[in-house]
């Protein structure tokens, strides 16, 4: 019961955990190169729930400074100054990321990271056989 | 009268603008970025570029002259002590980073984007430029900074664009090398924002000296053990310690040779000195090695590092591939120095930094040169190079000589400093293994060797170097681990001031 108890009063974070799995998951797992960036994406908004409920003090409100008030307790404002930095952050590494991926897609002709890695070794076994080749005739020669 | 009030008056200005060098150090590169996007034309902008790089290189010399003389330098942003304002924190250690970091920045920059200009459409280079401009903002900014938050946001400044700049590369490959570059490196610097928010939520605070202070309290707490883990698994994503060197081969091989000189040469030593400053700035030796024992970790994988990125190496068909594996080599020597936990170690890991800096710059130069000159980096392609540009190929072996640890070369210099270190702990088998790595080096680095001086060349040969512009930078850099090699006082003597500094403690020090 204590721990059943001890998981729910701290609902947030597990919220939180979840979230970054799953993103981590997607990250890692997922072939489609969009779908990466999504996965990665999503781990990084699991950081700023981790952020946010940190900040909050029980029983605390917004921290706008109220006249006379010696009694009110404030819930800390500096996590989420950060999270608008790390929004900001994370917004331009998702937007690179696509931009990348859009040039990948023009390059290659797809997105996904089986049919890249194919691409790539066939051009490989073409440069391998064309030297040989070479070599070959310039032997003769 | 009047003069002598001007005069008077223009030396004061001088006087604070010289108060003001450690913002001036991150912000001139800052500034400089949106400037060389509005110049435009190539000659100007590059112009621009060298300037703004050197006087950084300028700023960071006096830095560490003043460094030197014992002071931690602070620079308060707006004038808002902490724990209120970001500040600038100065000591041997950044210091020394910063040096090397605008060092390689001003001598690499002045070679210019060289064979870039082919993958970059004409009239486009000022956005190199740009990008080269914000990694080095980005990369000063992480290691001049005081305030562990400030330390994620210019990582990310460096990293996004240094994902732009190897994208850059010729082949469609480097697309793929960034895109993974990227995932790699937002994870990495995902896991140290995590730290980060661990860290703060103990302490309260974000100012590394306050929050070095405030560790002591909660050392023992599983937050910060989770914090602990966190920090240094990001930041040895970003150092590419060797499970999590995964996306450097492939990055520093297909970006173009020029970006590959100045992120092998800065961006692994600046993210190792960011893990110098956690484990013993932030959570200090006797948390990290003595009770979680994070070196009896680091060591083996160190060594595994030193073996695996010099085989690898050795199999290689592409010169900047080998080069690329033998980096994750040497960043073994690096970690290897820090899993020694001892004040002679770090020394040989920071010795090592500056030494590694100038023999990478140096050969991914040379590699700069043989793509000008060959249009590619292929093994295959460099048969007989020795005839064809001596000068270059020189320089080549030198900087060779310097990786294998050769005496009279600065590589000779890291690897003595390491293996006494090694010694200093009677682990006379580590310093056996440092030496039997070093004997791979001389298989990788003979074998280009072999290839360029003792193979016939195809068709004629005519003998043509590289442009001066390329040339000059390749030889100032395989020059200096020449000069630092028979003249190690400087390099010797600042790592060892700045591990002597790093052991005393962050908050004992200074202010």
């Amino acid at each position: 019961m204590d721990f059943v108890n001890h998981f729910l009063t701290h609902w947030n974070y597990l919220g939180c955990i979840t979230l970054m799995m799953i993103g981590l998951y997607i990250a890692i797992s997922r072939g489609n190169l969009v779908k990466k960036i999504m996965g990665v994406n999503i781990f990084q908004a699991s950081v700023i729930l981790l952020y946010v409920s940190m900040g909050k003090v029980s029983g605390g409100t917004a921290p706008i400074l109220m006249d006379g008030r010696s009694d009110v307790i404030y819930s800390n404002p500096v996590p989420h100054v950060l999270m608008l930095t790390a929004i900001v952050v994370g917004v331009a590494s998702t937007a690179l990321g696509l931009a990348l991926v859009v040039r990948v897609n023009e390059a290659y002709g797809t997105v996904e990271e089986d049919e890249i890695v194919a691409l790539d070794r066939a051009e490989d076994e073409r440069a391998l056989a064309a030297e040989a080749r070479e070599e070959a005739s310039g032997g003769a020669a | 009268m009047s003069d002598a009030a001007s005069t008077h008056h223009v030396a004061t200005e001088a006087l604070v603008l010289l108060d003001h060098l450690p913002a001036l150090q991150v912000l001139l590169p800052l500034m400089g970025a949106p400037i060389c996007f509005l110049l435009r034309k190539e000659a100007l902008v590059s112009a621009f570029t060298v300037a703004i790089s050197f006087a950084c290189l300028g700023i960071s010399m006096s830095l560490l002259g003043d460094a030197m003389h014992g002071d931690v330098i602070v620079y308060e942003f707006g004038g808002w002590s902490r724990p209120f304002g970001i500040e600038y924190r100065i000591d041997i250690t950044n210091a020394f980073v910063l040096v090397v970091v605008s060092l390689v920045a001003a001598v690499v920059f002045a070679a210019g984007p060289g064979q870039a200009r082919r993958a970059i459409p004409v009239g486009r280079e000022y956005l190199f430029y740009s990008a080269a401009l914000l990694c080095l903002t980005g990369l000063l900014g992480v290691t001049i900074t005081g305030d562990v938050f400030n330390v994620f946001v210019f990582m990310e400044i460096s990293s996004l664009s240094s994902y732009i700049l190897i994208a850059l590369g010729r082949e469609r490959r480097a697309l793929m090398a960034a895109f993974t570059y990227l995932i790699m490196g937002t994870i990495g610097a995902t896991f140290l924002l995590i730290g980060i928010g661990l860290m703060y939520q103990m302490t309260g605070t974000l100012n590394m000296v306050d929050m070095a202070e405030r560790l002591v309290a909660v050392n023992d707490t599983r937050t910060i053990l989770v914090a602990v883990s966190f920090v240094v698994v990001g930041i040895s994503t970003k150092l590419a310690v060797f499970p999590l060197h995964q996306w450097l081969p492939n990055a520093y091989s297909e970006a173009p040779p020029i970006v590959s000189a100045f992120l092998a040469a800065t961006a692994t030593k600046v993210a190792y000195y960011l893990l110098i400053r956690f484990t013993l700035g932030l959570f200090g030796a006797a948390l990290v090695f003595d009770r979680i024992g994070i070196d009896t970790l680091l060591m083996p994988l160190s060594v595994v590092a030193m073996f695996v990125g010099s085989i690898a190496a050795i199999y290689q068909t592409d010169f900047k591939r080998v080069l690329a594996y033998s980096s994750i080599a040497q960043i073994g020597y690096m970690t290897l120095g820090l899993s020694l936990a001892s004040e002679a170690g770090v020394a040989a890991g920071l010795i090592h930094v500056f030494n590694h800096a100038l023999m990478k710059g140096a050969l991914f130069l040379v590699a700069a040169c043989i793509m000008w000159r060959m249009g590619s980096t292929k093994i295959v392609n460099m048969r007989g190079l020795g005839q064809r540009m001596p000068i270059t190929m020189a320089a080549f072996v030198l900087a060779g000589l310097a990786l294998v640890g050769v005496p009279g070369t600065a590589g000779f210099v890291s690897k003595w400093a390491l293996v006494t270190a090694a010694l200093e702990q009677d682990a006379l088998f580590l310093a056996f293994l440092i030496m039997a790595s070093s004997i791979l080096a001389v298989v990788y680095i003979w074998r280009l060797v072999e290839v360029i001086y003792f193979q016939e060349p195809d068709g004629e040969v005519e003998k043509k170097e590289a442009p001066l512009r390329l040339l000059i930078p390749t030889w100032i850099l395989a020059g200096m681990t020449l000069y630092f090699g028979l003249f190690s006082g400087f390099s010797v003597e600042v790592a060892e001031a700045a591990a002597t500094q790093l052991f005393a403690g962050l908050g004992t020090v200074g202010h």
